[in-house]
């Protein structure tokens, strides 16, 4: 007689098993998204040093209310229009000394993008949701002229059709092939040209 | 005879199940490998706002989180329903960010110190009082790598209620 074979285990609620463990992790998984705007906060100043004076036409105030409404340079505006002046402003290039502007050159307005200012004044009951949308209005303003930029100073250096954001990302991503040093260096660049000058005013009531 | 009856006709052919504890394994190692297990439990809403100027956080630094929100439904009872700052697993007050983050500090590593990003995670209906109070408490810390968590969409939206 032929030896018996091993009886079969019955694998038969192996998937019932699965199943449990695929719910468990179903139910516990958080896709991570840990992205948003980043910021520097201004370091806290004992010193009795007098703050720089600043022109006024080179401050550009926008005020946020109780209500989430806008004063933009005194004037009420949809936050639709925030980029486009902010972008105007920046780009103004009163006194001439910025050879890569292309805005209208208007006296009342910033001399150059390395002097201007935007500032920031929020109420303390705005609403965090009106305030990031602000953020992202003026973030997206800078972005827009460093991108120009970089499209315009990356295809000497090397980057061609490489706009701002995507060179700092590239600059960030380990799997980048390039050379990061230069690439860098036009980051560094551009941000020195068109530096982000965000003031924030403490919340009045 | 019985033997030779002809099977009889009708009647679908019980589908194959064999594979489907394999398809079941493929599915679970998928939850496995992208699960990130919450690191705090949420006390409070947090529905994150919308942007699109977003940048990603560089996971290779250290990350200190606050959450700041309404109290979540048990809560409201003993918590009210004023936004509230939560730290680590439980509620806290403004003048308990110094030492949260000092003992953040003290747990890395001390040449990764300097680069402690502090992820603002506010719930949208907050509002910037509390908000500035944690950065003014940021500020006296020294901790000024700030990054306010957003969702990624159209920040136009965040001002229609």
């Amino acid at each position: 007689m032929a030896k018996r074979a091993a009886p079969e285990v019955n694998a038969g609620s192996m998937a019932d098993i699965a199943f449990l463990l695929l719910i468990f992790f179903l139910v516990t998984t958080t896709i991570p998204k840990d992205s948003g705007i980043s910021r520097k906060l201004p370091p806290i100043d004992n010193s009795d040093q007098e703050p720089p004076i600043l022109r006024e036409k080179n401050i550009f105030k926008v005020i946020i209310n109780r209500r989430d409404q806008l004063l933009v340079e005194d004037e009420i505006k949809d936050i639709k229009d925030l980029r486009q002046a902010a972008v105007e402003f920046l780009d103004n290039n009163g006194d001439g000394s910025c050879e890569f502007c292309q805005g209208k050159r208007d006296p009342a307005s910033s001399d150059n993008p390395i002097k201007a200012v935007i500032s920031l004044e929020n109420n303390r009951e705005t609403t965090y949701a009106a305030y990031i949308a602000v953020q992202n209005e003026l973030v997206a303003a800078y972005n827009e002229l460093r991108n120009r930029r970089a499209l315009e100073i990356g295809p000497q250096r090397g980057f061609p059709n490489m706009n701002f954001v995507e060179m700092q990302e590239a600059s960030n991503n380990v799997q980048w092939v390039g050379d990061k040093d230069k690439l860098k260096e036009v980051i560094e660049q551009i941000q020195e040209e068109i530096p982000q000058k965000l003031a924030e005013v403490a919340g009045t009531n | 005879m019985a033997k030779f009856n002809k099977k009889k006709d009708g009647g679908l052919p019980p589908v194959n199940t064999a594979a489907l504890p394999d398809i079941v394994f493929m599915l679970l190692f998928f939850f496995m490998v992208a699960t990130v297990m919450r690191e705090d439990t949420l006390k409070i809403t947090n529905t994150l706002p919308l942007a699109n100027q977003i940048e990603k956080l560089d996971k290779s630094k250290p990350i200190s989180y606050i959450y700041i929100g309404k109290p979540s439904g048990n809560y409201t009872s003993k918590f009210g329903t004023e936004a509230r700052i939560q730290l680590n697993d439980d509620f806290a007050d403004v003048d308990q960010i110094i030492p949260f983050i000092n003992a953040e500090r003290a747990a890395l590593r001390e040449e990764l110190v300097p680069f402690l990003t502090v992820s603002l995670k506010v719930d949208r209906e907050s509002n910037m009082g509390i908000v500035g109070d944690v950065k003014q408490e940021l500020r006296e810390a020294n901790a000024l790598k700030i990054n306010y968590s957003t969702g990624s969409g159209d920040a136009l939206s965040n001002m229609d209620k």
